[in-house]
């Protein structure tokens, strides 16, 4: 579904990606994971076309996406979440998912302006996908109040609901358990592979928490100083050496 | 109508109150995409030398002045837009500032470029003095249903996919591209319906003062505009229509006040900026005003609840 062909991001003289190549096969999970640093928020925002790779290729089901424009990218199904939360915070939870579902529209303001059925038609969809959304990840009784206010948890939730109203075939989820408990972390490991399972999805998830990489990933792959150093099943990294020295340090002797 | 008028609004007051609505209107569309642009006054005369020029060397109609005035500055806004809304805030200010100054200074030495050009005399945006002796044609009513026909699209502008699209690339540029929308086309259209708006506000308001010339389009009446937005608040649409209104009137409500009449104005000014930074029509600055001067009345239990 997405592959990447020796990704390279330079910044200056530091080198955020070098060489990255990577496999995400449709319907299944891939964890990215790494230390501090180690590039895995500069290769989302590549892919989602918010920063463009300085050399190599990505292959979006073999379409090259890496100069695409983010908006173009959203449309052909790919999206995301962010590390730190970035929802519309002035706009309400249930305006949030209407703008979500922006691409998947196509009434002008002139079909607003006279009321074309066209337009009544499409925004009768909206919000009832809106609605199904909110119910889905338990937003309903909040859908009135502004993002901004909500509570973290719904927060992060909100943010999930908003990247899955644009309908994509595509999930990067970017430290998604990023200040939950155990018990909430479990929770979402559980509705990502029901996203999976359910709705078809492929899930490219950043995470700190082996917990959910255990918990919901098929593959791994483990990123640092803009290299993968490695890539295997959850069992496989555990036992990896060059990865276990990447996270806790090598030993002095 | 006659309160109004014993309160000082004539009704030149109350077509100038208007008309600076349009431009608040103007305003309000591009800081409402997040656009800090101060190039509504450039297009504003554009528009009202396309229009007067349509109306007096063409002898059309006032409402050919007006559309060819607003077509002109919609299709001037295309160019413009593309290079300078990648630039962001002060930037942005500053760039547009510079189009207003280039659009003055364009007008005003137009005839003679135009005639070396050419080779022949032109005579269409007469210099530094002006275009005099334009016919009054704009009516009251002219002006108060442009404005009805405006409200109503911003009304519909906020309920649909569009208007939605606008508010999402204010508050977060990335996450909104990141929603499949395209944010350089949003942008650009609203520059462009920004522009022809105040286009409009142009021509019609050209054709009741009767005169025009470069220096009524500088960097004071960017300023002005700006200041409809702001003192309104920009909240919602209603704020710099109502903030157009009251900046026009409150000079002349003030007359009794005689030679301190500059001082009360500035005043009344200073306070809503301070007591009011979301602009006049903004329920919650009222609601934090309300509850600031209760918590003062009612002693300490405030301070005690901060403290």
């Amino acid at each position: 579904m997405l592959e990447l062909r020796s990704v390279s991001r330079l910044f200056g003289g530091l080198q955020a990606l070098n060489q990255v190549n990577m496999l995400v096969p449709a319907g299944k999970v891939v964890g990215l994971i790494g230390p501090n640093g180690a590039g895995k928020t500069t290769l989302i925002n590549n892919i989602s076309g918010l920063d463009h790779p300085t050399s190599g290729e990505i292959l979006f089901n073999g379409t090259p996406i890496h100069m695409r424009p983010p908006h173009h990218i959203a449309q052909l199904g790919i999206a995301r979440t962010y590390q730190n939360i970035r929802l519309f915070g002035e706009m309400t939870a249930l305006e949030n998912l209407l703008i979500s579902q922006h691409g998947r529209g196509s009434a002008s303001i002139l079909d607003a302006l006279v009321f074309t059925p066209r337009y009544l038609r499409e925004e009768r969809r909206l919000r009832d996908t809106a609605s199904d959304l909110l119910e889905r990840f338990h937003l309903t009784q909040v859908a009135k109040l502004r993002a901004g206010n909500l509570p973290y948890g719904d927060q992060r939730r909100l943010e999930m609901a908003r990247a899955l109203g644009t309908q994509p075939k595509l999930l990067l989820l970017d430290e998604p358990t990023a200040g939950m408990n155990p018990v909430e972390t479990e929770a979402l490991g559980e509705q990502i592979l029901r996203l999976v399972r359910e709705d078809g999805l492929t899930v490219l998830v950043i995470e700190h928490d082996m917990s959910l990489i255990h918990q919901v990933c098929d593959e791994i792959y483990v990123l640092n100083f803009g290299q993968i150093i490695a890539q295997g099943t959850p069992d496989e990294i555990k036992r990896n050496p060059q990865v276990i020295e990447a996270y806790l340090g090598q030993d002095e002797e | 109508m006659e309160f109004l008028r014993s309160i000082g609004i004539t009704e030149i007051v109350m077509q100038f109150m208007l008309i600076n609505a349009i431009l608040g209107l103007s305003m309000y569309l591009v800081l409402y995409t997040g656009m800090f642009s101060l190039a509504n006054a450039g297009f504003m005369s554009i528009g009202a030398y396309t229009g007067v020029i349509l109306t007096q060397n063409f002898d059309q109609p006032l409402w050919v002045g007006l559309l060819g005035g607003m077509a002109v500055a919609g299709v001037l806004a295309v160019p413009i837009g593309l290079p300078v809304l990648r630039l962001k805030d002060i930037y942005l200010a500053i760039a547009t500032i510079g189009f207003g100054e280039v659009v003055r200074i364009l007008i005003l030495n137009f005839d003679t470029l135009a005639g070396s050009l050419t080779g022949e005399s032109v005579r269409l945006t007469r210099g530094a003095l002006g275009i005099t002796g334009i016919p009054k044609i704009t009516e009251t009513w002219h002006l108060a249903a442009f404005l009805v026909v405006t409200g109503f699209i911003m009304i519909r502008l906020h309920r649909s996919r569009f208007g939605r699209a606008m508010a999402a690339v204010r508050q977060d540029e990335p996450a909104a591209a990141n929603m499949g929308i395209n944010v350089v086309y949003t942008k650009n259209m609203v520059f462009i319906m920004s522009a022809v708006l105040a286009a409009a506000a142009g021509v019609l308001k050209a054709h009741l003062t009767r005169t025009i010339s470069p220096g009524d389009y500088g960097f004071d009446q960017a300023v002005s505009i700006l200041a409809f937005a702001v003192l309104g608040g920009t909240s919602t649409w209603v704020g710099p229509l109502v903030g157009g209104f009251v900046l026009t009137a409150l000079p002349e409500v003030l007359r009794d006040f005689k030679q301190y009449r500059g001082i009360v104005n500035g005043s009344i000014l200073l306070l809503v900026i301070v007591y009011l930074p979301g602009g006049l029509v903004n329920p919650a600055g009222w609601s934090q005003l309300w509850t600031r001067l209760r918590g003062k009345k009612q002693g300490d239990t405030l301070t005690a609840e901060v403290s």
